[in-house]
């Protein structure tokens, strides 16, 4: 019943996935299409856009308007077809590394200027699909091909990073929050403004085999089990209980004007204006001014 | 009554991860050949966790509507 409905957004032919046998990315896709379901939004108001990586694949699989663009680059791309077509929902899907790295530019200016697309990222702390190299969210100790005596360096916290940035939406789930994340993430797609969220994932076959957790999908499970606390019980622990874990919830929902409607409105005032002077000065001195 | 569930697994997209078979409340499902294999689905309660918990849209639970012979109290009600 809940596949079905997930099916639904789905380009079958495309199926089965890419991804590893019990890779959290078709976790977050499920609930992601639920998500859309839920809001009851036609395919062809939807665009979807993924940069490099494992989680590039994303759009593939998804019967709406979809590109499949270069690393770091969903959300630069995603602003543009938010800008052409203000009428879609547009989605900006991503790893920790195409977020965080070399995408950390792109993602912290969308939170500024509050551009309205909604940002997921499917952060497994890890970079999948080119040989499990350290990314900026790689938890600190974790082994990685390029950290085989353990990360020294602290993780990046995503959310931190965009309510500092101004991201007037912003929260933290997982893929054991299922079906909770189908909620979170229609809410982010409904706010009006630059949503964030930030869902801690597995990737069984690069992170999982280096640390100790095998390629056994529970196994990395658990672990995510472990590392994330909901906000509520976050509450009463101490900040000594807190390190290492990553804390669940909501973390901002405000509103806000937001470039894009901002932009358009500049744009028909000035458009207004212009009209308004034309009418004075004749038609011809606007079309010159048009023209250069 | 009790109610029934059919369970389809699409063996095509199934990559036996294991997931829907720990996560079932009633261990209505078993792996065999790197598969997720329905052996128990009479004691199914329909709580849909399988497929929330497949992360390749595999498996399948749709509750079986029990057809009410005409004339009996159920269908009087409506
Ligand atoms: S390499 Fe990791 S992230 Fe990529 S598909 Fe496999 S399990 Fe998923
Ligand atoms: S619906 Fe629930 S009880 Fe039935 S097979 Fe799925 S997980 Fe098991
Ligand atoms: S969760 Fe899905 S892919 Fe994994 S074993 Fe079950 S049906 Fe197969």
């Amino acid at each position: 019943m809940k596949t079905e409905l997930a099916k639904k957004y789905l380009r079958l032919e495309k199926l089965p996935t890419l991804w590893c046998s019990g890779c959290g990315h078709g976790l977050i896709l499920s609930s992601l299409l639920r998500a859309l379901y839920l809001l009851n939004i036609e395919k062809d108001k939807v665009a979807m856009v993924s940069g490099i990586g494992c989680s590039g694949r994303t759009p593939g699989y998804v019967d709406v308007h979809t590109l499949h663009t270069t690393h770091g680059r969903a959300i630069p791309f995603a602003t543009g077809i938010k800008l052409m077509k203000p009428e879609f929902y547009v989605l900006a899907v991503m790893g920790d590394g195409d977020c965080a790295a070399i995408g950390g530019n792109h993602f912290i200016h969308a939170a500024r200027r509050n551009i309205d697309i909604t940002a997921i990222v499917y952060n497994n702390g890890i970079y999948g699909m080119t040989g499990g190299q350290v990314s900026p969210t790689t938890p600190y100790g974790a082994y990685a091909s390029t950290a085989p005596y353990g990360q020294l360096e602290e993780p990046f916290d995503i959310v931190e990073l965009a309510l500092g940035a101004g991201a007037t939406f912003v929260a933290r789930s997982s893929i054991d929050e299922i079906p909770k994340l189908d909620r979170l993430i229609a809410d982010g797609i409904k706010h009006k403004g630059f949503s964030v969220i930030d869902v801690i994932t597995i990737c069984p076959i690069t992170f999982g085999r280096r640390n100790k957790l095998g390629e056994d999908p529970m196994m990395n499970l658990r672990w995510v089990q472990d590392i994330t606390v909901p906000m509520k019980k976050a509450k009463d622990m101490s900040k000594e209980e807190l390190k290492g874990k990553w804390i669940t919830g909501i973390f901002r929902d405000e509103d806000k004007p937001n470039l894009i409607d901002l932009y358009l409105e500049l744009n028909k005032k000035l458009k207004h204006s212009m009209v308004d002077e034309s009418s004075k000065e004749g038609v011809e001195d606007v079309r010159r001014q048009d023209e250069t | 009554m009790k109610n029934k569930f059919i369970i389809k697994i699409n063996e095509k997209w199934c990559k036996g991860c294991n997931l829907c078979i720990e996560f079932c409340p009633k261990n209505v499902l078993e792996l065999k050949d790197a598969k997720a294999k329905v052996v128990s689905p009479e004691d199914c309660i329909g709580c849909y966790i399988c497929e929330y918990r497949c992360p390749d849209f595999a498996i399948e639970v749709n509750k079986v509507e029990e057809e009410v012979p005409v004339g009996s109290e159920k269908t009087n009600k409506r």
